[in-house]
């Protein structure tokens, strides 16, 4: 069988041969692999597969939002034949339809794309390399977790076609919304979500535990915490995040499926009653208590998809400035400051459930404060471009993207933490163009960036770099074209929640405002040339693995983390000898020293 | 390839890799049950102002087996203690001391398993009946002799049935929050010697509802339910884990007795964290 060994330069081909017939078969190696590196490569491609697909979910939910009522190009009769005409009668997106789109949208986003990405795919390969681990912690539970985070997405994509089709109460599945939709099927979308969730939830919990157990146990010698490298803190900040904010959605999410599955009334009060009637349940139950849980986690998870970018994007910026990162204590400092202040802002999510002027002071007090943290961080890294000679290529450029996106993203979050601002930007547009510039611009293009950085490590050749800039350009452009707009949309009060993309509301007479629905044209026409601009992306990556630029050497990026004084691509066990840490992780451009960057491994 | 720290703890945390992981793991699962039990404040503080017998609307009280919860508590800490002394055993090197103490921590936990299953079962034959008048009884059905599982109104008009009989319970001052007066009770079935279970045959076109006492009858059961079922399963998966050690574990001890001392230490860990989650369970379920 046919293996990238052949890739390594730092072996010769005598020695790879020697070690041909110890190669584990197919199964072994690319399916049950205990290797973290396998395993990280294994969420990666995944977690991009799934971030395609929750694109494209999108997309046709911008196309009825721009052209409402119109057949869906392309896959519009493909769709009415899978999935029924209560869902796409003649090709036309019907609102359960929308409605399904959007919660898949957002379930698979943050769940089955991001976090895998940012946290099982980067936080796999790099953290143990890193740190100068020859593997995780627990080599069997990480393929555990890949498992269950696979098995977790075929179960959400498996629930688009269960009868009434996949959950369609947002990615927030609010009871009693969530439960009462399609309660005449024995098996619904909400139930497979549920069920999809709770291996999800598994899968990262016991991914938390090993990546903490690493971090803690398995730096190699003269590897204090200090001289970790900071995206090492920020994965193990996530970790706890994940760890410890997971937990509470788990129990709400058992609780959710037995009132789907028992019938029984944890979040549903009593009381209640629909078209159909006095719902026959007990009641008794509190739709608040939904609420609480699940933003006790939705809102660390934030910071779970954003710290392990921030840590790719300060690895990448301290590498192409030439220079140590400015201030990297007071940004270790501040992000277990973010990790311990995400725990208590949940309810500035829920403003508008009545709660009273005391507690929503304090969770109004506590997200500002937790606006610090994240400023700090994102000051030093500004600062630290500061002088600096910058090397421009593709991944720098994804991590200068970085910069602006998420601080336009942070900064427009402010009036949401605020209560006489919220109540007004509640649920509109804006609220979706605040947190979509903090995940997409700001987090994708961290990951980007990291994608184009650590290839070379992982495969032995670069990516191209003009297809890259390609990539990065026509991206950057259409991400701003997709979400400013939104900000214009939101304070005008447009609504999130209507599948028509307004024109029922804005074109019946009531404050008729054809402006705000003309930019839904111009938002779904940038959104459809975003997704051109990732086929460059896509092939470069494909492309690169046999026709890309050969590595000069096991480090070709001259950076100084122990990542980098590994062979390429590093093998099973990662270094050839036991590395020793003798000083910092950003030592460039030292005076005095022989070369511009001095490794951590480097003695003296 | 050899991964650090696996049996010999790192100088400097003084733990080796799986009793970090343990106790993370336990810091996870502390936020799970934390959740839940917060969840049944929650939930108890926000049920309305119905009680027994209505258990349907209310905060129900003293509808679970008082002995056979505490039972089952003294039956639990017994078994914590003999994973300690399982451990110990290990510790000293007597590999079938080990494994006699801890075959009692696995009897424990099969009937803890058994009585928590008697407990559930009776709750399944136990049920709540409302009026038309608007009055409610609990008690156990009576047909041909027994009491059966998950009936409903449904079925019994399903049946044809005109009456159904039923041995009503006598509250007792478990079912009454504390200092709420408790009502008269009329002693009608005299001739049972007035206990706890007079028969009564209540007519089927009186009953509004009738239903056993399952996750549905109430959030009280609800969250019972699942509660002590997620605590169940987590009696279980200890048990399998421990069970392993107990009956396949010679091999690993005679060939790396340390790294199956720590196994068991980890095992244990775990162990006494589902007995101290009953610890709360039992308390906040059975008495408060």
């Amino acid at each position: 069988m046919h293996t990238a060994t052949t890739h390594a330069p730092s072996h010769g081909h005598g020695h790879a041969d020697a070690h041909e017939h110890h190669e584990p078969g197919f199964w072994s190696k690319y399916v049950f692999s205990t290797d973290h590196k396998m395993i990280g490569i294994q969420y990666g491609m995944t977690a991009l597969i799934f971030l395609f697909f929750g694109f494209l979910l999108m997309l046709a939910m911008r196309q009825q939002l721009a052209y409402p009522l119109k057949p869906i190009p392309i896959v519009g009769n493909f769709l009415a034949k899978a999935l029924g005409d209560d869902m796409a009668k003649g090709g036309v997106m019907q609102a359960d339809l929308y409605n399904a789109f959007g919660a898949m949208h957002g379930t698979i986003m943050v769940f089955l794309a991001i976090v895998p990405l940012a946290f099982g795919a980067f936080g796999n390969y790099v953290t143990p390399l890193q740190i100068g681990a020859p593997d995780m912690a627990f080599p069997r539970l990480n393929m555990a977790s890949y498992h269950l985070y696979f098995w977790g997405g075929v179960v959400m994509l498996a629930s688009f076609f269960v009868p009434g089709g996949a959950a369609k109460s947002g990615w927030t599945s609010y009871s009693p919304l969530a439960t009462l939709a399609d309660r005449d099927h024995l098996v619904n979308g909400q139930t497979m979500w549920l069920i999809g969730m709770v291996l999800l939830i598994t899968s990262s919990l016991l991914g938390a535990v090993n990546f903490i157990t690493t971090i803690i146990q398995l730096r190699a010698k003269g590897m204090t915490w200090m001289r970790l490298p900071f995206f090492v803190w920020a994965q193990f900040v996530t970790g706890f995040l994940l760890l410890l904010a997971f937990p509470p959605l788990e129990a709400a999410g058992i609780m959710q499926l037995v009132d789907n599955v028992l019938k029984t009334s944890f979040f549903l009060p009593s009381g209640l009653v629909t078209s159909g009637g006095p719902v026959p349940i007990s009641g008794g139950g509190s739709p608040l208590l939904w609420q609480h849980l699940f933003w006790f986690l939705a809102h660390p998870e934030v910071y779970v998809l954003i710290l392990p970018a921030m840590g790719v994007v300060s690895e990448i910026i301290a590498n192409n400035t030439r220079k140590p990162l400015w201030g990297y204590k007071s940004m270790v400092y501040a992000v277990l400051g973010i990790g311990f202040l995400a725990f208590i802002v949940w309810a500035h999510h829920m403003y508008l459930t009545g709660m009273g002027t005391k507690i929503s002071t304090f969770f109004q007090t506590t997200t500002m404060m937790i606006s610090i943290p994240s400023v700090i961080i994102l000051t030093a890294l500004f600062i630290s471009l500061w002088g600096g000679s910058i090397r421009f290529n593709t991944p720098m450029l994804f991590a200068l993207a970085f910069l602006p996106m998420f601080g336009i993203g942070g900064l427009t979050g402010l009036p949401l933490g605020f209560n006489a601002s919220d109540i007004y930007l509640h649920d509109s547009y804006y609220v979706i163009g605040h947190f979509h510039y903090v995940v997409a611009p700001g987090t994708i293009f961290g990951l980007f960036a990291g994608v184009y950085f650590w290839y070379p490590k992982a495969t032995g050749r670069y990516m191209s770099e003009l297809l890259g800039k390609i990539h990065f350009a026509g991206s950057f452009l259409c991400m701003n074209l997709i979400f400013a707009p939104m900000f214009v949309q939101g304070l005008r009060g447009m609504s999130r929640r209507m599948y028509d993309g307004g024109a029922t509301y804005f074109g019946g007479g009531l404050g008729a405002d054809p402006g705000i629905l003309e930019l839904n044209k111009v938002i779904t026409h940038s959104a459809v040339l975003l997704g051109f601009f990732q086929l460059p992306f896509i092939f470069n990556f494909f492309w690169s693995l046999y026709a890309g630029k050969k590595v000069e050497s096991d480090n070709p990026w001259s950076a100084t983390t122990l990542d980098w004084q590994t062979p390429t691509p590093p093998p099973h066990g990662n270094f050839a000898v036991e590395p020793v840490v003798y000083r910092g992780p950003y030592e460039y451009s030292v005076p005095g020293a022989a070369k511009d960057f001095t490794p951590q491994s480097q003695p003296g | 390839m050899e991964i650090p720290y696996t049996v010999k703890p790192r100088p400097d945390t003084g733990l080796y890799n799986a009793k970090v992981g343990i106790w993370l793991f336990l810091a996870s699962e502390v936020m799970l049950f934390g959740a839940l039990f917060s969840s049944y404040i929650l939930l108890r503080v926000g049920a309305p102002d119905g009680f027994w017998p209505d258990v349907a609307t209310g905060w129900p009280h003293g509808l679970l087996n008082i002995p056979i919860g505490t039972f089952n508590t003294a039956v639990l800490i017994i078994s914590s203690v003999t994973v300690v002394m399982a451990w110990a055993a290990l510790k000293q090197g007597d590999f079938s001391k080990f494994r006699r103490f801890m075959l009692v921590t696995l009897g424990c936990a099969l009937g803890f398993l058994c009585i928590k299953t008697y407990e559930y079962n009776e709750k399944f034959t136990h049920y709540v009946i409302r009026m038309k008048d608007g009055t409610a009884v609990t008690g156990h059905l009576d047909i041909n002799g027994h009491s059966p599982r998950f009936w409903t109104l449904a079925t019994i008009t399903d049946k044809k049935m005109t009456s159904v009989k039923v041995h009503v319970d006598v509250p007792n001052q478990f079912r009454y929050p504390v200092g709420m007066k408790r009502p008269e009770v009329s002693h009608e079935a005299g001739e049972h010697g007035g206990g706890e279970h007079a028969a009564r045959e209540i007519k089927t076109a009186d009953i509004t509802f009738l239903q056993a006492f399952v996750p549905a009858t109430g959030t009280f059961f609800a969250i019972y339910f699942t509660m002590t079922f997620l605590h169940g399963l987590h009696v279980f998966g200890g048990a399998m884990v421990l069970g392993y050690f107990t009956f396949f574990g010679r091999k690993m001890y005679e060939s790396d007795p340390e790294r199956m001392t720590n196994r068991i230490e980890v095992g244990g860990l775990f162990w006494h964290f589902v007995d101290l989650v009953w610890i709360f369970l039992f308390p906040v379920m059975y008495l408060l």
